[in-house]
Order: C-alpha cells, then structure tokens, then sequence
C-alpha cells in the first residue's frame, strides 16, 4: 500500500515542521512542508493528503493571541477542505502552537459547530511566562485515535501560552462529558490535577490535550516530536535508552489509522 | 482590551508583584490592551458591524472584553479610584505586532489603512500622579523607547508618515585644513576617527583632487571603525614588562591566529575568515559557531539589546559561506550584584536587576521565536559590571560542506532581503540620546534597536531555501555598519555601483547617509547570479520576506553610490579596505605579586558550603533556563540541567542535529573574570581549561574539539591594559598551542566602561572562551548527576592553595591569594585522560571542578542525582606538605575532574588514567547526606542533601 501523505503547513514564525515531517516520515508517512501563501492560495491540494499536521512555533509571532492570525486565515480560506479531510477518514495534528491555532479557528473543542465561537481558549501560563519542561500526562479516553485510553504520554511542553480555559462552567462539564478532553497532565506517580510544575500552566482540569466529536483531530501542548528518539529522554543517562519512545508510538498510531481508513 | 472579571489574568498579577515590590504596598492592577487602528473613511466599518469583527480578530473571546472608540472618544479610565497609564512607543521604534493586526484585519474583509498596538494600565489607589509616573516608568516603560502618559486624556492615534528627505549632495572641504580641523570634523561628525586616520583619508583625497562627500567619509569611519576592523587587537604592538621585550606585526594574527595556522587542523574548514567559524561535521556537514556581544545597547535597553545581541548572531551564521543553518544559542551575561538599588548606582544607569530581566526576557523571546534552541550560558555578578553589563550571544550552525566557499562574481546582483530599513541604530546611542526628549515624529528615536524574530525567521527560511537552489554567490548579513559593511566587504575585489534610493524604507525621511550606514536588523545581502534574480523575488514572495535589487558587482574596483541617480560616493575599493593606516602601540606587562592570604579562624565549613552554593556564579540558573526553548529542533541529547530533578547543572550541552543520526556535538563555556586583573595570562589558560574540561565532561572529543575567544575589556588606552590583553591574547595561543584544540573565530568589545561623576568605572577584563567539541556517538554521552549508590567517586588532578579570584575569597570578602595556574603539558595530559575514559563507557557521571572547588563539585553530583557521598580529603592528589582542609575543600585549582565510576569499572578507569594524579576520595551513598572528613580522621563536613538542594535552587533574585 501507498505511503500515506502528511501536508506540514507553515506559517511566518512556525519553527517545529522539520522534526514534525520527520516524525512522520520514519513512521510511515510521506510528508511535504508547505508554506502558508501557497496553501491558502490552494486549499485543494488537501485533497490529496490524508494528514494535516500544524506543527508548533510562533505562527506570525502570536501578536494579538497564541494562533490568532493563521487560525483566521486557516479558517477562512482553507476551513472546508480540512473539515473535508476528516470527512473522508484524514487525521489532523496540532501541537503547541498548532493546538492554538485549532482552538482559534474553532475547530477544536468544536462542540456546537465548526468554526462557530470560540469555547475555549489557551491563554498565559500562571507562572507568566514561558517553560520549558518535561510532563506527564495521562490520556483519560479512547476517543482519539492518536492515543489509546490508559497509557502515558511523556513529553516535553514548551510555551508560554498553554492554559487552557473553557468560556464557562457548563463548557467545563461539557468537554468531559463528550469526550473531548483526551490528555490530561498529572504528577510523577499518577496524581490527578497537579500543581505546578507538573501541570505547568495551570490550565483548567489539568487539561493538556483536546480532540473533536470524530477523534481524528489531535490538539496538545506538549510536543511528541521532541520525544522521539531514545535520547530525547531527560534521564536516558541513568535509565538507559528505552526501544520505542511516547512520541513515536503516537506518530505512529496517527500513520495507522489513516493506513486502516484506507 | 480588558479581561473579564472572575477571568484569570497572570500578566497582570505579575505586574501587580512589581509594582508592591517597588511602592512597598499592594496595589490592584488591571491589563489594558490598545489598538490604534486607521481606515480611509470609505472603509470605514459601521460602528455595529466593526465592534463585532473587530472583537473577533483582536480580542480573545472567551477571556476579553473590548470597547471601540473613535479618536475623538474620552480615554475611559473604569471603576472610580482607578487611574490609568498608556505605555506608548516612541515614533520609529518598531512595533511588530501591528503587521499582524493589519494581516488578521485582512483575513476578515476589513480594509485598514495603518494600525499601531499600545499597553495601559489601571492602578486602584495611586496616591499621585508622581507615583503613576514612577509605576510608568520603572515597572511598565523603558523612557527610551516608550512613552508614559499618565491619566492620559487623548487617545493613541496611529502615526502618520513623514515626507521624503530632500535630496542634498554634501562635500566634505578636508583637504586645506589644519590637524584641529580635521579633528574637530572627526568628532562633530561622530565618526570616531584619530588624527593618523583623517590625515590618510586627507592625503587620498588630495591625491583624487577633491574633496570626500559627507557618505564616503562615513563609509570609511564605518569600514575603519574599531568593530569592524579590531584596530587594537591588530595593532603592531611592543610587549615590554615581563622579561625581554617583544613585538608582534599584528597581535591577533600572530599569537591567537597563528596557533590556528601552527596546528593546521584538516577538519578546520573555515578559521577567523568568515563571519563564524567552521569545522567538519561529517562526510556531508560542517559546523559553524561564532558568539558576539552587545553590551552597550543592553545596558540601555537590555530587552531589545540582549534580543538585537541573539538576532545578530544567528544572521553572523546565516552569512556564513553561503548560508548555514542555526540549531543553537548560548548565552553569558555579566552583571552587578542584583540587590544594587538606583540610588547605589549613577543617575542613568538601569539597575542590575532590571537588565538581568530585560536580557532574559530578550533573549527568551528572541530565540524562542526564531525557534532555535538556547542550551548553553552562565550568569556572572561582580560590582564592576553594574554601568556596563556584558551580554554574550552565540550560534552554532550547520551548513553543508559543499556550501562554504562563497564569492560573488562581476555582474552578479547586490540584493537586500529582510526587514525595512529605518534610522535604527545610526551612530549608536549617541545619537539618538539628542533626540529622545522630543516627541516630535521628525526625530526617530533610532538609538536603540528592537527585533522583530518573525521578520528574522522568514529571512532566514528564505536565505537557506534559495541557497539549496545555488541562486547567490555570496551573502553576509547586515550588522555593524549596515549596507555599508555588507557591501563594502562583499564587493571589495570586485568593486559595487549601488543606487541607494531602491532601499525600501520604514518610514521616509532617511538620507542617503543614513540609508548606507543604518543597523535595522533582519537584513541580508546577497550577490545573485543575474539569470535567478527574478525567481529569487518569487521564493522570498511565498516567504513574506522583501528582495530588493540594489545594483551590481561590478568588477571596476570602485565602490560607486547614487541617490536617484545623483552620484553620493565614488571610492576605490583598496582604499577603503587597505587605506587604514598601521597603528603602532607599546604594551607594558605589569606583574602583580601573589602570596597566599590567611583564611580567618574558626570557619564552619558546613556554612560556607551552602552559602556557596547559593551565591550568584554557583546557585541554579533554573528560572533562566526554563524560559528558554532548549529542545526546539528535536536535537537535544544532553540538556541545560540533567538529573531525575531536573535541576542539576550540566557541565555542557549535547546536540544531535541531524535528526536520524548519531553524531553530535558538545558546546560549553569557560571564564575566569575575577582572575583577570591580577594576571590575564593565567585567565586565559583558566578560562580555555575550563571550556574544555565543561565539553569533555559530557563526552567531547579532546582531539575534535575547537575554541571562540571573545575579549570584553575596559577601554584599551594606555598601557597597561594593553598590556593585559596582550598577555591574555597570548595566553590563549599557549593554551591552544598545548592543547592542540584551535581557536577557529573571534571577538573583541572594547571600551567598557563608564564615566561617572566620581570617577570612570571599569569591567574587569573579561574573556569568554566557548568551546564546541565532536562526539561520533552521542549515545556514549554522560551527565554529571550521581547515579548509583555504592558507586565511587574518583577526583582527577591536583589541587593546591589557589585561592585568588576564588568563590570563597569572594564569600569571605578577601583580596589576594595565589591565582590557579594551570600547566599546560601536565593538562593536556590530563584532558586526554579523562576523555579516553569516558570514551570506554565506564564513566557513569562527570563533573568539572571549578567555582567552589571539590565541596562544591560533589555537591552538585549528589543533589543532582538525589544520593548522597562521604569522601574523605587524606587521598586528594596534592603537593606534599599541603595539609589544610578549606584548601582542599574549596580551592580553584585546575584542571580537575570529579568522575562516578561501579567498583568492577574502577581499574579499567585508573589504567586510563596511567600517569595522571588521580585517587578514588570517596563513594555514594544511598543516605541523603554528603559527608567529608578531614586530613585528621575526624568529620569535617556533614550537609542534608535537603540542605544542599535548598541552597542551590536559591537562584537569583530578579
């Protein structure tokens, strides 16, 4: 069978596509960087992809808000042909930056409607400023595709803009309530809602990761890209270098369920 | 702009820290964020329909609330007993984020005409406008680059753009004057030229039969400046002093440089040519590094200066051969003690606490935002940094092999990429300093240069996207000096015509002077190959990056400037480069004696170990660190801080770049500034020691491993101090002459000091030595955290009474003392040693001693590795007859080594070790605390890990 095809579209100020294309690439997938101009010039091209990923680093600098500027853009020019992908059995990824933008344009939580109010938001860190450091986080559902109920996921998170806040209580209740909510950090044995530094921008619930009504849309603030090779790991030194890393086993889950779908 | 009630708001919050911090009370804050926005009236949106999509795009729906007003509009203040102050950029500072505005207006359908973004506050219970004043001022604004308006009563309104400069031609009348004449043209024209210079430049223009226009004198005061030509370092200078006298033609070329030359490495691909310095990788790769500083514009404005200092250097790696990829930053900061309050320093002078946050946050936001990791740094505090901070940036690229000759060729393009060029930067800050009291628009406060990392990205993604394509034969960046610079040198065979009216400008008003020499940032030239000029336009096009042609290389020799076709400047090329006269200098040596220095009675070791641990070179740089993106590019091997913690302090960092490959590469750092005033000979080879030890300790090869030198000294006018960097200059080519690891780049900042009513205050002379090593298999890399009790700890080298310049002199607030001095041959030894063991795999945790010595060392191994140690000081390596514990404790001498190694490893190690002082002092232990007796068999020292890992993590207070 073919090589599933992965689109990394970037932005001014995107920074983490290379190690993106390349996570999908050693896992499977074959995968093209494309700037913004040429993708929002001709969003069909999505067409014959069956991966969307958007990858993290300071897309237009994060002026105005984390993911503001290429969310508008992204929804307005290309918000069909993605909804399209997913349609037709596609994946799509955001990571850090990413999940901002997702979360901009409105198509994650994505309660009531694509591309309809926002429902939440990432915004400031607690701590008021960037981290970078290693978390853990739990996945709490199966609904993901990328991610399989039960297991951890370590990784580091890196960014100043990650809490994330729903617009109200009944927000709150909902995103538990539908599946949406499929990372959440926890502390170093397992311990829901941790503090600081284990959830290290204090964001609602401990939230760290979102998907959308299909589970075929993955967006998480923590960077599976930068956990990949053995290596990666903060204490490969003392514990030895593990066989298969948390990042790649998620790469690799999104390769397989395009592969399954066909 | 506001946030909702019962939202959370964690910038105000911080603020409101601040500013009870500075007001001794606590205040309520609230954020305010402002957008000034310009329609033409046909485009003006309906009042309804434009709050609605104006929320939309700038606010954040779900936190914010927002209000539209019309300039006309009262400024609304909120809530009674609130006051509010509007933080304003000055005209012509850059304002990056009101592109975005206009962008994301844009994608909306709205049709703005020029947008300007602003910041206020409202203050509940101010007592007066004084205090809003003094809250503006220290906690919000920079009054260099911002202006604070205070129960501001009109709106912001977005600027309007300046009319054209008329065009004037000036000449310059130099050949009939006197020696004081040409002086005072010299001075009034701010062009830092001596009189030998003038009388050059005189003579030449006597021989054309004219007189220089005001640009070619500018070209040539840019070109012969100290920056760009190291006038000092070049010099031919006379050492006399220390024995029989001796003179060097040019003292870089002939001590640093020639050890270079001397060792003749194959894999130095590149050395003390290009903007960095290259070595080979592997079989496909080379790597580039070069560190920069940029002192005096951090020590005004340290968040844009310590962000302009990142953004350099990585252009100084993007106009590397022909064009290198950056995947690493460094960074070094040198600073006054953080608790100095304004009153303690001259009135002007930013306190050190500031610039300690202004630098940070400049070069977190900076280098996050070009998404390139920052992995490597220090932090120093010494009282006479506190008017002149040192802020040390550097960058490590990497390029393939097949792209690092570079050259343009006669008729290729001269083309500018990047950003818009503006007054930034013109003269430095004496200029602008005229000029920062007006608010008149007519003067740009251009003094102090603030970057825009997003318009630095897209050029960087275009330089190396056309660069794959092989469409330029050249490229450098535009630093000091700006156009006049890049061009200068790149088109000094060939010679340029340039029409310097196509230079797209920021705002008009510049003249053609100012449009040659200005330092806007995020700019490139590049000579390209005529037949690619306009598909380079078409790729820069899809990266949102400006390409402009200025003109041709055009193999006359002469470098040729019009305005609008009014010819400005007509030069031959040889003259500009080669015309500088040859400065002559004497240099005196002056020796200051040494003799060890009583400790006083009765010191408790325990105390002073964790009063060390917590003082400013030694505690955790975690709260920097953590700022910092140091994974970006999926590279990282080792990192900043290691252990299961995460906060023990690595000796150095490990990069992989080749995302797939094992290679890798190891960068670390040395410096000894507190040696320096005593004998910078010994400073140098303590500071080339140490930036080697740092890189071995992770895993470096000693035989693979290249050196940066960075001089930052007071200013070189006497003497004496010439004298100092004389020796230290040469104490760097002994080091690496010995050690057979070449010096491949290089920098020089002089004149760091400051004049104040009470006198000149000067920076001890600093050098900076990084230190970049290969490593074939970064899988073989070690950290220096304990990793298994019952292991033991083995101390490599000697230690003796070296206590000058040391961290417990400085505790103790002792002069004096013996500096450490290192012996070289014995060194070498040594590194290769330690690099052979830890090359077996056998070394499981390395560690460097050096500030605070063994305590200090084995310290940092065990709380860095959560187990304890109990070490026993009778079997340090020493000179006989040294029979004191605080010298074996806490003495600097180098270089040693603290090393982890199983017991079944233990002889393996020591048979690396053949020949070299070694001993095992000692094992870990699972208990949590470290123990040390003494040379008498009695405990000596007895710390909780606890402890230990509290005084640490103290970090500095800023």
């Amino acid at each position: 069978m073919a090589r599933p095809r992965a689109l990394i579209v970037r932005s001014a100020g995107t920074n983490c596509d290379a190690e993106t294309a390349y996570a999908f690439d050693s896992c499977g997938a074959q995968s093209t960087i494309l700037p913004s101009q040429p993708f929002l010039e001709r969003p069909q091209i999505l067409a014959d992809y069956q991966i969307l990923a958007i990858p993290g680093g300071f897309s237009y600098g994060d002026d105005i808000l984390a993911g503001k500027v290429f969310g508008l853009e992204l929804a307005t020019h290309a918000g069909e042909e993605i909804v399209r992908l997913v349609k037709r059995g596609g994946v799509v990824i955001g990571i850090c930056n990413g999940f901002q933008i997702l979360v901009q344009m409105g198509l994650l939580p994505g309660l009531a409607k694509p591309f309809g109010e926002p429902e939440v938001t990432l915004t400031d860190n607690d701590v008021h400023k960037y981290q970078d450091r290693w978390v853990r986080m739990q996945v709490v559902s199966d609904a993901c595709v990328f991610l399989r109920k039960g297991e951890t996921l370590f990784a580091p998170a890196a960014h100043g803009e990650g809490k994330l806040v729903p617009r109200d209580e009944a927000m709150r209740l909902r995103l538990h309530q539908t599946g949406r909510v499929v990372l959440r950090y926890v502390g170093p044995n397992g311990e829901e809602n941790p503090p600081f530094p284990h959830c290290p921008n204090g964001a609602t619930d401990a939230i760290a990761g979102l998907t959308d009504a299909t589970g075929r849309i993955l967006g998480l603030m923590p960077h599976p890209e930068r956990h990949f090779f053995p290596w990666h790991h903060p204490t490969w030194t003392r514990d030895g270098l593990a066989e298969l890393t948390d990042g790649r086993k998620l790469f690799e889950r999104g390769v397989q369920a395009v592969t399954a779908a066909g | 702009m506001a946030t909702r009630p019962g939202f959370p708001d964690a910038a105000a919050a911080k603020l409101a820290q601040e500013i009870a911090r500075l007001l001794g009370r606590p205040i309520g804050v609230e954020m305010v964020r402002g957008y000034a926005i310009a329609f033409a009236n046909p485009d003006l949106p309906r009042d309804d329909v434009g709050a609605k999509l104006l929320h939309a795009v700038l606010a954040d729906p779900v936190l914010h609330t927002s209000r539209v007003l019309r300039a006309d509009d009262a400024v609304p203040v909120g809530r009674d007993g609130w006051r509010r102050i509007d933080v304003v950029r000055r005209p012509g500072v850059m304002d990056p984020a009101a592109m975005s505005v206009l962008r994301a207006l844009a994608a909306v359908g709205l049709k703005p005409v020029s947008a300007r973004t602003y910041r206020a506050i409202r203050v509940q219970d101010a007592h007066d406008a004084a205090e809003l004043q003094r809250i503006g001022e220290r906690c919000l604004a920079n009054p260099l680059i911002e202006e604070v308006r205070v129960d501001p009563r009109e709106a912001v309104v977005p600027f309007q753009d300046l009319a054209p400069a008329p065009f004037q031609r000036v000449e310059v009348a130099l050949r009939g004057v006197d020696d004081v004449a040409l002086q005072k043209i010299s001075k009034d024209g701010m062009l830092a030229l001596d009189l030998a210079e003038m009388r050059a430049i005189q003579a030449h223009f006597r021989s054309e039969g004219r007189d220089p226009t005001d640009v070619e004198l500018e070209t040539l005061a840019q070109t012969w400046s100290e920056h760009c030509k190291h006038k000092t370092l070049t010099s031919r200078v006379t050492i006399t002093g220390d024995g029989a006298p001796r003179q060097y033609d040019n003292l870089l070329k002939e001590t640093i440089f020639a050890a270079t030359v001397q060792l003749d490495r194959d894999w130095c691909l590149s050395v003390f040519r290009d903007n960095a310095g290259v070595i080979a990788f592997d079989d496909e790769f080379a790597v580039t590094f070069k560190v920069e500083t940029h002192n005096h514009p951090s020590a005004l404005e340290p968040y844009g200066g310590a962000g302009t200092g990142i953004g350099g250097v990585i252009r100084d790696t993007l106009g590397t051969g022909l064009g290198a990829k950056p995947i690493l930053s460094t960074d070094v900061f040198c600073v006054g003690p953080l608790a100095m309050q304004p009153d303690e320093l001259p009135p002007g002078t930013l306190p050190p606490r500031r610039i300690l946050q202004g630098v940070v946050a400049g070069v977190r936001d900076y280098g996050n935002r070009m998404g390139i990791p920052t992995c490597n740094g220090a932090v120093f505090v010494h009282p006479d940094y506190r008017t002149n901070p040192l802020v040390f940036a550097g960058n490590v690229g990497l390029i393939p092999r097949d792209k690092i000759a570079k050259g343009a060729r006669k008729g290729d393009k001269a083309f500018v990429l990047g950003g818009r060029t503006g007054r930034d930067g013109i003269h430095g800050a004496t200029f602008s300093s005229l000029s920062l009291d007006s608010s008149s628009s007519s003067v740009a406060s251009g003094a102090v240069q603030i970057g825009n990392a997003i318009e630095e990205k897209k050029l960087l993604d275009a330089v190396l996207d056309a660069r794959d394509r092989g469409w330029f034969t050249s490229v450098t960046d535009c630093g000091a000096g700006g156009l006049s610079s890049a061009i200068g040198e790149m088109g000094e065979e060939l010679g340029a015509d340039i029409e310097l009216a196509n230079v797209p400008l920021k705002y008009q008003g510049l003249t053609a002077g100012e449009i040659w020499i200005s330092e806007a940032q995020e700019r490139m030239v590049v000579a390209v190959n005529p037949a690619h000029a306009d598909e380079l336009r078409a790729l820069c096009s899809i990266h949102g990056v400006e390409a402009t042609e200025l003109g041709t290389f055009t193999g006359s020799g002469r470098l040729r400037l019009t305005f609008d076709g009014q010819p400005v400047a007509d030069m031959a090329m040889t003259f500009l480069h080669h015309g500088i006269p040859k400065h002559s200098r004497t240099a005196t040596v002056t020796k200051v004696a040494e003799s060890d220095v009583a400790l006083p009675a009765g010191l408790d070791p325990n105390r002073l170990l964790l009063e060390l641990l917590a003082s400013p070179d030694i505690t955790s740089k975690e709260e920097i660190v953590r700022q910092y993106d140091h994974e970006v590019l999926a590279g990282s091997v080792v990192k900043p801080m290691v252990g299961p913690g995460g906060f023990g302090p690595s000796d150095a960092c490990v990069t992989a770049p080749r995302l797939g490959s094992r290679r890798g590469i190891a960068v670390g750092c040395g410096m000894s500034p507190t040696t320096g005033a005593t004998d910078p000979h010994a400073m140098a080879l303590l500071s080339v020691d140490e930036a080697v030890r740092n890189v071995i300790c992770v895993g470096g090869r000693f035989d693979r491993l290249a050196l940066l030198d960075n001089f930052a000294w007071p200013s070189v006018d006497d003497e004496a101090t010439l004298g100092s960097i004389a020796r230290c200059a040469e104490g760097c080519r002994d080091a690496a002459l010995a050690y057979g690891t070449p010096f491949i780049s290089g920098k020089d900042s002089l004149h760091n000091q400051t004049r104040t009513q009470s006198g000149v205050i000067r920076i001890p002379p600093t050098l900076l030595v990084s230190a970049i090593a290969l490593l074939d298999d970064v899988t073989c890399a070690v950290t220096m955290d304990a990793k298994r009790a019952d292991d033991l700890l083995l101390l490599v080298g000697e230690t003796r009474r070296e206590f000058g310049g040391s961290r417990l002199h400085q505790l103790l607030k002792l002069d004096g003392g013996r500096v450490p001095r290192v012996e070289l041959q014995k060194a070498k030894a040594l590194h290769e040693s330690v690099a052979r063991a830890i090359a077996t795999r056998k070394v499981r945790a390395a560690h460097d001693l050096s500030e605070g010595g063994l305590a200090v060392a084995v310290a940092e191994m065990c709380l860095a590795g959560g187990l304890g140690a109990a070490l026993h000081l009778g079997s340090v390596p020493r000179p006989s007859g040294l029979d004191d514990d605080l010298t074996l404790l806490f003495s600097e001498s180098a270089p040693r080594y603290l090393l982890e190694v199983a017991w079944d490893d233990v002889d393996a190690v020591t048979r690396s070790l053949a020949g070299v002082p070694h001993a095992v002092v000692g094992s870990l232990t699972q208990a949590p605390v470290v123990t040390i007796s003494g040379l008498t068999p009695r405990p000596l020292l007895q710390v909780d890990l606890a402890a230990l890992t509290r005084s640490f993590r103290t970090g500095l207070d800023f």
